[in-house]
């Protein structure tokens, strides 16, 4: 499987703030690729980063096996984007912003083409309406057409089903389910919707403070086999630095709270060898779900924000 | 390119603030025919009144198409800049606002390409600006009044001057003039569109456009030799009436005007010189600063 993203060693530096830092993360043919994080985790930035809306302070960019900084008209001729919300020309009819970003693709399209894309979207009826009359779902969805009129092999998506209603997410869910497994696209989507994730993606990564804090396949990182079991003792650094000394050192995670990634059925004798090195447990927890994953990964380094689900 | 230029120019040609310009336009100059055509004999008068016994010529000529032409084009193109400014400072921060630079930027052209397309478009709406005004303030304005030959007032320092010019010799220095003035008005576009790099919305950079230009006018005009010999030179401000000189005809020694010439051809072109570095300074700056900037909004 070809890798159609590889980002190595990715940082961006705001003035003071350090949006991105020392990203690395690899995106596989054929991938539905979640990012995650909570809001100024770094998603947005990296994304603007990948379609060069913004420059790299450090690392670097390979999309399609060419560096983004040196090939660049080449590379995003193949990609399709969503950034946020989708902001198009309200003036402008939805068939017209439709020709207009097809033809700065590079690409010849034909009336009828442009019809099937709208089609696609549901939005075929209302062609010739003006995009200042459109609710927001339907802008997002005309932003979806925009994104693959020019049949682009990668497609990266922003928070797509931001301001949607529980239908208009629940198309967007099925549209990019369609595109991966119908037409073979490979697809970067972020979220804050963490169930959404859980149900179309295949692989995904955890940000944080500009941070990877976790990168793996969806399957994985669910499976009770691999169950994140958090701790809260008398005396954290003690009782972490007792586990690094014991058997259990492999499975423990970095960061100042207690979290181990281990199968669940083993929590007794972890319980019982942490009893034995004299550490008084206050609490156990166990994380299943990816947004109790993701909740237990970004609460316990220390910083929680609300997020929407 | 020409593909994306198509493109600019289909969309500034659906939106309604590009009207407003010609409308403009149109408004002022079919106010100063229908004044002049009701009273126009009071103000040529006025203007007539010092030489009148040193001067003949029949008045009631001298309030021709021509003559309201240069009238309209001496007030209006002081304006233009703002009209100009509406559509040019909107070319990057009008995407910004709507939030389409962001699509635009992740679309296969490169940011040299979208501002030079972008300046081009500017440009163009410049030209079609000019030649409404040239078929409503020269065309309509003969249709209404009449052709003769044209009087032109001048200050030449402390003097007043009266030119004539032979109507047949009058076409090709309107052709020259309004050429002229899309180069001045170039330089506008290329401000406002250097301006409209920095800003998320239209206002700031139109403002600071007619600020700019406002404030450099002022200096330009301010009779101080500080001024005059080390600020003046240097400022477009200084030359964006320099189409005048196409009118300022020749003279023998005797006074009769020497058809075809025009007094000083060497200010037309080192004022066309000053202006078009300008148009490049502020060109190659608006892209150098543009392929550097993260686009954030």
């Amino acid at each position: 499987m070809s890798e159609i993203i590889k980002v190595n060693h990715l940082s961006k530096q705001f003035k003071d703030t350090k949006a991105v830092d020392d990203l690395s993360f690899t995106v596989n043919e054929g991938d539905v690729y979640g990012f995650l994080g909570q809001n100024g985790a770094g998603k947005s930035t990296t994304i603007r980063m990948l379609l060069s809306l913004i420059t790299p302070s450090e690392g670097d960019i390979i999309i399609f096996g060419k560096k983004l900084q040196t090939h660049r008209s080449e590379i995003l001729a193949q990609v399709g984007a969503v950034i946020e919300k989708p902001d198009l020309y309200k003036y402008l009819s939805a068939y017209d912003n439709l020709s207009i970003f097809a033809k700065m693709s590079g690409t010849k399209v034909s009336r009828e083409l442009l019809m099937q894309q709208l089609e696609m979207v549901g939005l075929a009826d209302r062609a010739k309406g003006k995009v200042e009359t459109f609710s927001q779902g339907m802008k997002q969805r005309l932003g979806i057409a925009v994104a693959l009129v020019h049949n682009p092999a990668l497609i990266i998506l922003d928070e797509p089903t931001n301001g949607l209603d529980p239908q208009g997410i629940a198309d967007m869910r099925n549209l990019i389910l369609r595109l991966s497994r119908e037409m073979g696209k490979t697809i970067l989507i972020s979220s804050h919707l963490l169930s959404e994730i859980e149900l179309i993606a295949n692989r995904m990564i955890i940000l944080h403070k500009g941070k990877k804090m976790v990168e793996g396949s969806v399957a994985e990182l669910l499976d009770p086999e691999h169950s994140l079991i958090q701790l809260e003792t008398t005396n954290d650094a003690a009782a972490k630095e007792k586990l690094l000394q014991s058997k259990w050192a492999d499975v423990l995670q970095e960061g100042n709270s207690i979290r181990l990634l281990m199968n669940k059925q083993t929590v007794p004798q972890l319980i019982s060898d942490l009893v034995g090195l004299d550490v008084s447990i206050l609490s156990v927890n166990s994380s299943h779900s990816l947004e109790n994953y993701f909740l237990s990964l970004t609460t316990l380094s220390g910083h929680v924000e609300p997020f929407a689900n | 390119m020409w593909n994306l230029l198509q493109i600019e120019l289909f969309k500034i040609s659906k939106r309604p603030r590009t009207y407003i310009a010609f409308a403009a336009i149109a408004a002022i100059v079919f106010i100063f025919q229908f004044a002049f055509k009701a009273d126009g004999q009071s103000y040529m008068n006025l203007m007539l009144q010092s030489v009148k016994d040193s001067f003949e010529f029949e008045r009631t000529k001298a309030i021709n198409g021509y003559f309201m032409c240069y009238i309209i084009l001496n007030t209006l193109l002081v304006q233009l800049p703002i009209l100009v400014a509406l559509i040019a400072a909107d070319s990057i921060s009008g995407e910004a606002n709507m939030g389409t630079l962001r699509l635009l930027i992740t679309k296969p052209i490169s940011r040299t390409q979208l501002i030079l397309v972008k300046f081009a478009a500017a440009t163009i709406f410049t030209i079609l600006l000019l030649v409404w005004m040239a078929i409503i303030s020269l065309f309509f304005s003969l249709l209404i009044f009449g052709a003769d030959d044209m009087l032109i007032f001048r200050s030449k320092g402390d003097e007043s001057q009266i030119l004539l010019i032979s109507q047949d010799d009058v076409m090709w220095r309107y052709l020259a003039a309004f050429a002229y003035a899309t180069v001045a008005l170039t330089v506008i576009a290329a401000l406002s569109l250097f301006l409209s790099i920095f800003a998320d919305n239209s206002i700031g950079p139109i403002i600071a456009t007619v600020c700019i230009v406002l404030v450099c006018t002022i200096i330009s005009n301010i009779n101080v030799p500080i001024i005059d010999k080390n600020v003046r030179p240097f400022l477009f401000t200084s030359y964006l009436v320099g189409w005048k000189g196409f009118f300022y005809i020749a003279t023998t020694e005797d006074g009769v005007p020497i058809k075809g010439s025009v007094e000083n051809w060497a200010a037309i072109r080192n004022s066309l010189t000053i202006l078009l570095l300008h148009i490049g300074v502020l060109l190659g700056a608006s892209v150098f600063i543009f392929r550097k900037k993260d686009i954030l909004s």
